[in-house]
């Protein structure tokens, strides 16, 4: 098993440790609901340097980028980001990702850890022209600080102006006295940065948040948690709620589909799907008190087994289990009702509104 | 320390004799393993369980495991505060958080089980 350089750290802090990616990461510390609420309410802290750091420069860096991802890398600003499926030709979902911009000719991709490998050899595949791309991943550090209380926390420790930082834009300066990324955004739903940084540095940055969050209520959050904060604000989980067979639109993520700026890898099979509609589509639903919908459960209507179960939680915000799934278009409504099949017993689920949670945005 | 007026089971299950009934429910170090428990899928009144088969669900926030009977014979009473308020298991394991009430069909079965001190030693070996 691969260590972060933080594992250590986690373990002498008294996290409980899994395998998750190939890496030894804590998936709780103190207990799933209560980091749960601390990022809901004050600020948690996680170490994420499993994720996978690429790098695409050169002169054809754009026109690289807007063949392979759905979003529209063009519309953005310099040091904008976005939130993007990546597709094959057939529109099924390679991974999703983080584009950030520096400029056209400078862009940084963030992909999901268990994907490291295969987005690399898949974008590689892909590139033509006057480019580089480098896989950074070992070499980088990330720490995800989110919260209401994230930005209090982290100006005490930089000069840049964190508040001119919007939501999905990025800065670059010091923080604690090291040059890193300081981007602002996040994977639970709140306020927050992902700090990307050279990894020597991790143990240092670790301990300098969480004593500058001190007072502030920041704890540690493992991965239990970080799981049940991105089902609340319906973020996907690849391998889960997208994979090898899935389309952006099939998952309801027509969003970050852009047919505006031209073709692109998918292009073609989605504007199909887009106009004359698809077999399945993604659906968020609640159930009433009982077991909890789990990724893998069959879900049936009249009878019939129709779908399936991508995610599902207790939700400790919302008090109540909800759940993520696979369904016909013809459940996709919301009010629409359906069974879960959990342990051999049935159990009714109701489409509900998502995302589940949504912040205030007056914080 | 365990409770040294229960037996238990490797399964981290316990059991408490009250006459010819045991009432039975999981350990601190099953519900500390578990994390926060929010379900608990408790054996219907006058269900019959067998000792060593699972009797029941008991869900955490990431993890769905079975509990499994200590002893064999008839549920006479469960623990309907476990409904609304299931992480009691978490807070009072060995009170409050008790499961089931089981009406033994083989009272030897309850003097197989592991002793405190068995058990302990158990759990040692568990590791934590």
């Amino acid at each position: 098993m691969k260590k972060t350089p933080l594992s250590a750290v986690h373990e002498k802090m008294g996290a409980r440790m899994v395998e998750f990616a190939g890496f030894a990461m804590p998936v709780q510390y103190t207990g799933i609901i209560e980091e749960h609420t601390a990022v809901r309410t004050k600020a948690g802290l996680f170490d994420l340097y499993h994720m996978g750091e690429f790098w695409l420069t050169g002169p054809d860096a754009l026109k690289n980028v807007q063949k392979i991802i759905t979003q529209d890398a063009e519309a953005l600003s310099d040091r904008q980001i976005a939130y993007t499926p990546m597709c094959r030709p057939d529109g099924t979902i390679v991974d999703d990702l983080l584009v950030y911009r520096w400029n056209p000719e400078k862009f940084l991709l963030v992909v999901n850890a268990a994907n490291i490998q295969k987005d690399f050899d898949w974008i590689k595949s892909q590139l033509s022209g006057n480019y580089e791309f480098e896989d950074h991943s070992e070499r980088t550090g990330l720490i995800a600080l989110q919260g209401p209380k994230a930005q209090e926390i982290l100006q005490k420790l930089t000069r840049q102006n964190l508040k001119a930082v919007k939501f999905y834009w990025f800065t670059t300066g010091k923080v604690n006295g090291v040059d890193m990324i300081i981007s602002r955004t996040g994977y639970t739903g709140e306020d927050g940065f992902e700090l990307y940084f050279p990894a020597e540095k991790s143990e240092m940055m670790w301990h300098a948040l969480l004593e500058a969050g001190q007072g502030h209520g920041l704890v540690p959050v493992g991965l239990g948690a970080r799981d049940t904060l991105r089902l609340e604000a319906r973020l996907m989980l690849y391998g889960n709620d997208i994979h090898d067979q899935t389309t952006p639109i099939e998952a309801n993520l027509d969003w970050t589909v852009k047919f505006g700026k031209g073709p692109f890898n998918g292009s073609e099979v989605l504007k199909k799907q887009k106009e004359s509609g698809t077999t399945k589509t993604l659906v968020g639903f609640e159930m009433g008190k009982g077991p909890a919908p789990r990724h893998g459960y069959a879900i049936y209507s009249q009878g019939q087994k129709v779908g399936e179960v991508t995610s599902g939680t207790m939700s400790p915000t919302l008090q109540k289990n909800i759940g993520l799934g696979y369904v016909p278009p013809s459940l996709k409504a919301i009010g629409s009702t359906f069974e879960v099949e959990i342990r051999g017993k049935m159990y009714p689920a109701t489409v509900i509104p998502t995302p589940f949670y949504s912040r205030s945005k007056d914080k | 320390m365990v409770p040294s007026n229960c037996r238990y089971t490797k399964d981290h299950e316990w059991a408490r004799l009250e006459g010819k009934k045991v009432v039975v429910g999981v350990t601190e170090f099953a519900a500390k393993q578990l994390g926060d428990v929010v379900f608990v899928d408790v054996p219907q009144l006058g269900a019959k369980v067998e000792a060593g088969k699972t009797m029941g669900v008991i869900e955490s926030v990431k993890t769905v495991s079975d509990m499994y009977a200590p002893v064999s014979g008839k549920v006479v009473a469960r623990n309907d505060a476990l409904e609304g308020d299931p992480a009691l298991v978490n807070q009072d394991p060995f009170g409050k958080g008790w499961i089931v009430e089981i009406e033994m069909a083989n009272p030897a079965e309850y003097d197989r089980l592991m002793s405190p001190k068995e058990y302990e030693e158990h759990v040692a070996k568990s590791g934590h």
